[in-house]
């Protein structure tokens, strides 16, 4: 009993010694801030016309303006906005279904099993981005929250499959036996057995799948299929190459969304790494 | 043996069952008439085809049909080949464009899939657990990693080919040549490939580099390494025995990320005009080209299909333990 | 005199400081001889057997020295003790079950790791060391998933003692094991030494019972220091420490596997070794503690052979 607070007062002290973890904060948070605080820098409407057409980065408009004299910076901010939107969105939908399916495939295991990791599979193989193609070529996606919406429905198994392992290998703990036979309910010993067991696993998780969704998501807003509302980066990104940025020169158009994106999904990543430092004994530097 | 691959197959093909389902399901889901919506929303400016694809719309539709009709015609066509007819370049065959584009893409994924996992995994095991490479390469791979697949082929087109202009930004050959087999033209078709593969590889490159040094060290710390270490083996066995156990889960890795490598030389081929199947889906988007769309769909879940077998082919041949369960399973 | 060691101390760094798990502990080790080595666990013993031949990276190598056979082993230095393991110093690790590399057969393992060594495998001399622990000759073809448990433990220890070392340490290798497989694999280190494959060995476990079946000498660590060593039934039969004697009398009169779970009925639980007393470190839970435990019993070598650590022996 008493090992448990020690443990949890040691992650911490790893965590905030951690180089990675830190690192990755300190670029995310500021651009989170920045997401936060998108109607006060970047006025009302990111996509009104505001300058003088194709102007580069000035004391006006930093980041300059766009071939119709829209503020890139007020694009990047509200663009930043919706990549966290479509990040938590989609990679919490996915992360619940995710557990959901690995929770309930490895923990009851047999037909259940059997038929889950079936269903798990075909998605796994299934290409998320061509699925969404179609589906949002068909039906088209008006909002951020529809676009995460359709990837959260499409890239969660890898995380089932991953939550399934773990819960397959917990199920047979002697603690967890011991609530099963003291009669305890099949979901209370997934929440207050299981899950806790593998916090630090579905936090990992839960960060993998919000950079995933960022990704695709800016696939998906180059290819000409993002909401229709709206600005995000993979849209600026879509403009820019549209109207030939490249070729007139107008770096400060692509630049900013594809490093904002870079920063994002990198932080994550680099976050992600620091935490298994943290959780995992083994592998701190020595 | 037979049991794994049966049930690697069965995964497969309902797998492809699924997605055909998709695919005939999804027009459906339009709000209205299919075939009167998709016609309006299509750029068609010539009368005899808007004509001939209602024709068309109609009898593959079979609107009138009882619905497991419709789904069986659907299954008829798809076995003769038949997967309707573009609207974008009307009356091209879509089996007709894919084909011509599929070339493109794979010259583009193949090698950048296999460069990058074999140099990415090299280098990866390469700084795990060296310290200061560890610091500063690993940086560079999380960023790289990180990148969408067309902002670093917007880099590359900006920096080396319009600021710099040493490779050319846009097709698969220069507008003033005609396909044929010289060495000028192979020439040219090499240069306008190389940045587009340049930029699959590197990202691809950063996540194997990252996935092996985060493997490596699992492996360098496992018993049997423990083990050869306290027998006095020296650094290099250890580290070879690590490394041949590290890449199998790389294995696994690869099939993992084929829809996540094939996405990218989609987008890739698009920042570069490319003519493979990104730029196809591309075009087929921009004109509301729906059969084209579909098409370039069910050969994508294909390709990745058969690429996820050919790689559980190979890591049965990899890994003896696959196969010795296997044969227990038999026996 | 095979192994002396003299005031060997080794700490763990660790978050809240240097835990001191060897804290100065001198003996020795004959030509011949099987040392058992017991304790509960955190008393230092596997430390002692892990400092012997590779330490980890939070180890660290605070004083006191090491020699075998009259050369003096670098134990603190992690590349010259290279020379030493393998061929003068060996292991049968805990961990047999997953010692061998998976995806290698064991044959060819063993060719390479010998290879690695500049050794030439003497394939005649394997074989008749396979027939001994009746192993099939076959194993060498096969992938270490292919052998149940009990041939694994079986081939890890055939490998270690390849090169005919002159200690091995065996560090728990039984407690994984069923009661009659233990007395199999107990057996068979004793046949080692007797045919000179190893020419002593430190047996260690929390199996005193076990220990007494095989062993010469048993010696009993508690919390990082020597409480006591005798000759194995000098230990059964007339224990001098008191801690050793309720290890002793906690035992029925044949094989219970957990000497050490018994000892729950022993009140108290071992000092932190992070910050350890003076005096007896035993003294909390001592029946027969008194003024003079303040102060740090001396190992005193109360009858040839036989050392205890106590005021009252």
């Amino acid at each position: 009993m008493t090992a448990v607070p020690a443990r949890r007062r040691e992650g911490l002290y790893f965590a905030v010694r951690n180089g990675k973890l830190l690192a990755g904060l300190a670029v995310l948070v500021p651009l989170l801030l920045l997401a936060a605080a998108a109607p006060l820098l970047g006025g009302q409407d990111p996509n009104a016309y505001v300058a003088a057409p194709a102007s580069p980065p000035s004391a006006q408009n930093w980041f300059g303006t766009t071939m119709f004299g829209q503020d890139v910076f007020a694009q990047f901010v509200y663009g930043l906005r919706s990549t966290f939107i479509v990040g938590a969105l989609g990679g919490g939908l996915a992360a619940i279904i995710g557990m959901t399916i690995g929770f309930t495939a490895g923990y009851r295991g047999g037909i259940v099993d059997e038929v889950l990791n079936m269903l798990t599979n075909i998605v796994l193989v299934l290409p998320a981005l061509a699925v969404l193609l179609i589906v949002n070529a068909y039906l088209g996606v008006r909002s951020v929250g529809v676009q995460a919406l359709f990837i959260g429905l499409t890239s969660w198994p890898w995380a089932a499959r991953a939550i399934r392992a773990q819960t397959f290998s917990l199920r047979s703990r002697d603690f967890v036996d011991l609530a099963r036979l003291s009669g305890v309910r099949t979901w209370k010993i997934i929440a207050r057995e299981i899950a806790p067991n593998m916090n630090s696993y579905l936090v990992m998780t839960f960060i993998l799948l919000f950079g995933g969704s960022i990704l695709i998501a800016a696939s998906l807003d180059f290819i000409g299929l993002g909401p229709s509302q709206g600005i995000s980066l993979g849209l600026m990104l879509n403009n820019a190459a549209r109207w030939s940025a490249l070729h007139l020169g107008m770096w400060w158009w692509f630049i900013p969304p594809g490093a904002g994106i870079t920063a994002i999904v990198g932080a994550l990543y680099v976050m992600n790494v620091g935490l298994d430092e943290v959780f995992n004994p083994r592998l701190r530097e020595l | 043996m037979r049991r794994y691959f049966g049930r690697k197959l069965l995964v497969y093909g309902l797998t492809f069952l699924v997605a055909v389902t998709v695919n005939w399901m999804i027009p459906r889901f339009m709000p209205g008439d299919p075939v009167q919506s998709m016609l309006s929303r299509a750029n068609v400016s010539q009368p005899a085809a808007v004509e001939a694809m209602r024709a068309h719309y109609t009898a593959l539709f079979g609107l009138d049909l009882p619905l497991w009709q419709q789904y069986g015609n659907f299954w008829a066509a798809l076995f003769r080949g038949d997967l309707g007819t573009s609207i974008w370049v009307f009356p091209t065959p879509v089996t007709d464009l894919i084909m011509r584009a599929v070339p493109y893409t794979l010259a583009l994924l193949i090698p950048s899939i296999l460069l990058s996992w074999w140099a990415g995994n090299r280098f990866g095991a390469f700084a795990a657990r060296r310290k200061w490479l560890d610091n500063t390469a690993l940086p560079i791979g999380y960023v790289l990693t990180a990148t969408p697949y067309m902002w670093l082929a917007i880099l590359l087109a900006w920096g080396l080919g319009v600021v710099a202009g040493i490779f050319p930004v846009s097709g698969g050959y220069s507008f003033s040549m005609r396909p044929n087999w010289s060495w000028e033209f192979v020439g040219d078709l090499a240069l306008h490939w190389f940045l587009p593969f340049a930029s699959l590889f590197l990202v691809a490159f950063g996540g194997w580099a990252i996935g092996m040094r985060n493997m490596i060290i699992y492996e360098l710390e496992a018993d049997y390494s423990t083990y050869l270490a306290s027998l006095g083996a020296p650094r290099r066995l250890i580290r070879r025995y690590a490394f041949r156990n590290a890449v199998l889960p790389q294995i696994t890795g690869l099939a993992l990320q084929l829809g996540v490598l094939v996405a990218g030389a989609l987008v890739t081929e698009i920042v570069f005009s490319y003519p493979g199947l990104g730029h196809l889906i591309l075009k087929a988007i921009q004109n509301q080209d729906f059969f084209l769309l579909q098409g370039a769909f069910l050969f994508i879940v294909v390709g990745v299909l058969v690429a996820n077998f050919v790689i559980d082919i190979v890591y049965v041949l990899v890994d003896p333990r696959t196969r010795i369960g296997m044969g227990g399973e038999a026996t | 005199m095979t192994l002396s060691v003299r005031d060997l101390r080794v700490h763990y760094r660790t978050l809240r400081g240097e835990v001191k798990a060897l804290d100065g502990v001198s003996f020795d080790v004959a030509d011949g001889e099987i040392l058992g080595l017991a304790g509960e666990s955190g008393c230092g013993k596997t430390t002692l057997g892990k400092s012997l031949i590779r330490m980890d990276g939070r180890m660290r190598l605070a004083g006191g020295t090491a020699e075998l056979d009259g050369q003096e082993l670098p134990i603190g230095d992690d590349r010259r003790m290279n020379r030493f393991r393998f061929a003068r110093v060996s292991l049968i690790p805990q961990y047999s079950m997953s010692a061998m590399n998976p995806t290698r057969k064991i044959g060819k393992m063993v060719g390479e790791l010998l290879a690695s060594r500049g050794e030439k495998l003497d394939r005649a001399e394997l074989e008749r060391r396979l027939d001994l622990v009746e192993l099939p000759r076959d194993v060498l073809g096969r992938y270490p998933i292919e052998l149940s448990g009990g041939m694994k433990q079986r081939m890890v220890m055939v490998i270690s003692t390849l090169l005919d070392p002159s200690l091995l340490i065996a560090d728990e290798i039984t407690s994984a094991l069923d009661v009659s497989t233990q007395k199999a694999v107990a057996r068979t280190l004793v046949e080692f030494r007797d045919r000179g494959f190893v020419r002593s060995m430190i047996f260690i476990t929390h199996d005193i019972s076990l220990t007494y079946q095989i062993a010469d000498t048993i010696m009993i660590m508690y919390a990082g220091k020597l409480a006591e060593k005798a000759p194995a039934g000098v230990i059964v039969s007339e224990p001098r420490h008191p801690y050793t004697r309720m290890l002793i009398s906690s035992l029925p009169e044949v094989g219970v596997r957990h000497a050490e779970r018994r000892l729950s009925g022993i009140p108290g639980r071992p000092p932190s070794l992070l910050d350890p007393p003076t005096g007896c470190r035993f003294r909390d839970r001592c029946p027969l503690a008194f003024e003079r435990c303040a102060e740090e019993p001396p190992p005193i070598e109360v009858a040839p052979g036989h050392h205890v650590a106590c005021w009252k022996a």
